[in-house]
């Protein structure tokens, strides 16, 4: 009994567990005739090991974690790379990295620059059609959507679970503007999607609010569930209302975007790239309004609610209007997300907006760092762009739904070892470790120290 | 906008000679409502946490003993007695299934965060990872589609209450859940083991200076709700079959009746699991058939609205 308590064999345990799940989530599929079968032949299928010769996928998979751990231990004894100095010195070149690029103004405006300069030479660059289409559709607008999010959960702490209401809520409003629904256009007037901006962002924060005012006021996590609800009775109602909506078969074809100002004519066609620019160009005007909006006396207040909401009501901050304030900036980017996708795509049905994508968009936000613009940014590409590339590439045994696996994975783990995301924001990261060392919000001062911080 | 009237259902007669089928079914279904709610509402008493990984422990129990039964009757018609064992091991099956499911959960998605005393928003999102993580693996090791369970027994109509023909599942499930919660009840409220729960759900720290182990007991409770939570995903799957999305609806439903009773009081999900059921039951005489998910919602958010603390007041510590 002593032996499987002392920490060696949790470690053993944990690393065995751990050696397990990761064989059976990248395994072949089972089905229900043989239910065991996706588990067996997780380990026993053949694969190449390395390379060298064939071999089963558990003997393989055993083999890369023993190459791991074993590459670990071997920093550790011979005492050249001490691993913790190692990930102290990473942190600190990446923090000074960061630090040097915020802080200074030049420096900071010179890579946002560079940035922009590289998004748009890269449909020039990048030609293969399959990764046009997806830096529109899966990496540009979820980029967009991810800061959208970030407003909710990340600045003002609620956590959204239906996002992906307030997207359909303004795809389908595109498709209602535009007269590709059963459901006849407002006055018989089929306009381009253009003018479903407004009334999409309109729509979807009246719903924002309707849906918030009842349930920010109550805890956190009952926001989340209430959230995960709405997500689910919008797509009951998408698909139902069939004279409405359309049912399971969705809208007609929704027209393209398209300028008619004078002289000036363009209308945005099948070709990716101009839709890639049209959206480039929203994500800016995003960036520069959120970035704004943190700094701003809302996103002050949000900090305050955040750290104290007790705290920040007596100095007559108002908890509610700046919750659903957030709710609704937050909401009011997906509807904008949800109508450049509606003319992008043409066709929209309900399959669209499942529960997947709200999760997708958090592990976004939760991966780049709550809170953190430029994190969620950084994060969004990571994510949809190793996303694409295993869907792109579909190596040995790959099905796209285990992505949804591997995404679920991912949350755990963040949260587990790096909550406050890949590249944090100072303030948030600060909040998560004086929450974890049990220091009360009215002790916390720039000099407050925590435990193994130098002075 | 004539379409929206689809919503709307146009049996609201049905209700007069109805009444009572009406009744019994959304009994049947309140039981399984409330057994699932047990979970959420005993994980909330002592972390004040919702788990949102619960949905998928009711899949798991479904699957568990999908397969199971699957594998005991077979292709032949099980005999009187054979029918009994069956369904007694289909539910602990489930049960267990549940109950590793949770306990495996609490390990992996709340303990680490727990001994880092993360914020509150740190265990909901790793507890939606983990139900994202674990209806998805569901999905690829056992496929997409439902899959109607083998009947164990025959599931001839037993007798007639008023007009409401009874048959033998909605008796079994009336049975095997109040049976249950019955149990759960006596040993919150009578054994040692019940006592530590309850202790920590009323302070955890006091409890802990009084030689409770706190690690142990939250663990314990939630083998406990996840054991009723899996049997019912068994229950549930009888009637209307096993998929790997199963959870997602009857959780955020159970989830409805626990906030309805009073999350964290036992009782209360017992009262609102029962509720939830004979309301939803009843509104197919005002709502098409399609919406009737609508309704609990409605319900929740009503609820969350009028009496957030809902019928018999929150507190797992006082109430059980």
């Amino acid at each position: 009994m002593k032996f499987f308590q002392s920490p060696a064999a949790k470690r053993w345990g944990s690393l065995i567990a751990l050696y397990a799940v990761v064989t059976v989530m990248t395994g072949p599929p089972g089905n229900q005739s043989s239910p065991t079968l996706g588990f067996t032949s997780s380990f026993s299928e053949t694969v190449s090991f390395f390379g060298l010769f064939p071999a089963p996928r558990g003997l393989f998979f055993a083999g890369l974690f023993a190459s791991v751990i074993g590459f670990i231990w071997l920093l550790r004894w011979s005492q050249t790379l001490k691993i913790d100095r190692f990930r102290r010195e990473y942190s600190v070149a990446l923090s000074e990295l960061y630090q040097g690029v915020a802080q200074r103004r030049a420096a900071r405006g010179g890579f946002y620059l560079v940035a922009l300069g590289v998004a748009i030479v890269l449909p020039h660059l990048v030609t293969d059609p399959f990764w046009q289409q997806a830096m529109v559709s899966q990496i540009a607008i979820y980029v967009l959507l991810a800061i959208g999010l970030n407003v909710v959960v990340g600045f003002a702490g609620l956590l959204d679970l239906g996002f992906v209401a307030f997207y359909a809520i303004g795809a389908y409003t595109t498709a209602w503007i535009t007269g590709a629904l059963p459901a006849a256009a407002p006055f018989h007037i089929h306009l381009n999607p253009f003018w479903a901006i407004p009334i999409a962002i309109v729509f979807v924060m009246i719903s924002g609010v309707l849906l918030g005012l009842p349930t920010l006021r109550l805890r956190g996590d009952y926001l989340a569930i209430v959230t995960l609800g709405f997500g689910e009775i919008v797509t009951i109602f998408l698909n139902n209302l069939y004279k409405i909506t359309g049912g399971s078969t969705g809208s007609n074809q929704i027209p393209h975007f398209s300028v008619h100002l004078g002289p000036l004519k363009y209308v945005w066609g099948l070709d990716p790239v101009p839709y890639y620019y049209l959206t480039l160009a929203f994500v800016v005007v995003f960036l520069f309004a959120f970035s704004a909006l943190e700094h701003s006396r809302v996103g002050r207040s949000w900090v305050a609610i955040r750290e104290d909401e007790i705290a920040a009501e007596s100095v007559g901050i108002n908890p509610l209007k700046y919750k659903v304030i957030a709710f609704a900036i937050g909401a009011a980017s997906a509807g904008f997300a949800g109508v450049i996708t509606g003319g992008q795509s043409l066709f929209i049905n309900p399959t669209t907006f499942t529960l997947s994508f709200s999760i997708n968009i958090l592990v976004l936000v939760i991966f780049g760092g709550m809170g953190s613009i430029i994190g969620v940014v950084i994060g969004s590409l990571i994510i949809q762009t190793l996303s694409m590339y295993l869907i792109h590439a579909q190596p040995a045994g790959f099905q796209n739904s285990d992505l949804y696996i591997y995404l679920g994975a991912l949350l755990i783990a963040m949260m587990i070892f790096r909550p406050e995301g890949i590249w944090p924001s100072k303030r948030r990261r600060r909040e998560i470790q004086f929450v974890e060392a049990g220091v009360e919000p009215d002790q916390r001062t720039d000099e407050t120290r925590l435990n193994g911080e130098s002075a | 906008m004539g379409g929206f009237f689809s919503f709307f259902s146009s049996h609201f007669a049905t209700l007069g000679h109805e009444f009572w089928p009406l009744l019994v079914g959304g009994l049947a279904t309140g039981f399984i409502y409330s057994m699932v709610a047990i979970g959420y509402t005993m994980v909330y008493g002592v972390l004040r946490l919702i788990n949102f990984a619960h949905s998928e422990v009711f899949m798991t129990g479904g699957f568990a003993s999908f397969f199971l039964t699957k594998w005991l009757v077979g292709s032949g018609t099980p005999s009187a007695w054979q029918s009994v064992l069956y369904v007694i091991l289909g539910i602990l099956a489930g049960g267990l299934a549940g109950a590793a499911i949770a306990a495996a959960v609490e390990r992996v998605a709340y303990r680490p965060l727990r001994r880092r005393k993360a914020p509150k928003l740190a265990y909901l999102i790793s507890a939606i990872g983990a139900s994202y993580f674990l209806f998805n693996l569901a999905a690829k090791e056992f496929g997409r589609i439902n899959f109607a369970m083998t009947q164990p027994f025959a599931n001839h109509v037993l007798f007639t209450f008023a007009n409401a023909p009874v048959q033998m599942l909605d008796v079994l499930t009336l049975f095997a859940g109040l049976l249950m919660l019955v149990g759960l009840d006596r040993l919150v409220s009578k054994t040692k083991l019940g006592r530590s729960i309850r202790a920590v759900a009323q302070d955890a720290e006091t409890a802990s200076l009084m030689g409770v182990n706190i690690d142990r007991t939250i663990a314990v409770t939630f083998v406990l709700g996840g054991f009723l939570g899996g049997a019912a995903g068994y229950l549930f799957g009888l009637k209307f079959g096993v998929v790997y999305t199963m959870g997602f609806t009857p959780a955020l439903k159970a989830f409805t009746a626990a906030v309805l009773g009073g999350i964290g009081n036992l009782r209360g999900a017992l009262i609102g699991g029962l509720l939830l059921g004979v309301v939803e039951s009843m509104s197919v005489a005002f709502v098409n058939g399609a919406f009737i998910d609508v309704v609990s919602f409605a319900v929740l958010v009503l609820v969350l609205l009028v009496r957030p603390t809902g019928i018999l007041g929150e507190s797992l510590g006082r109430a059980a």
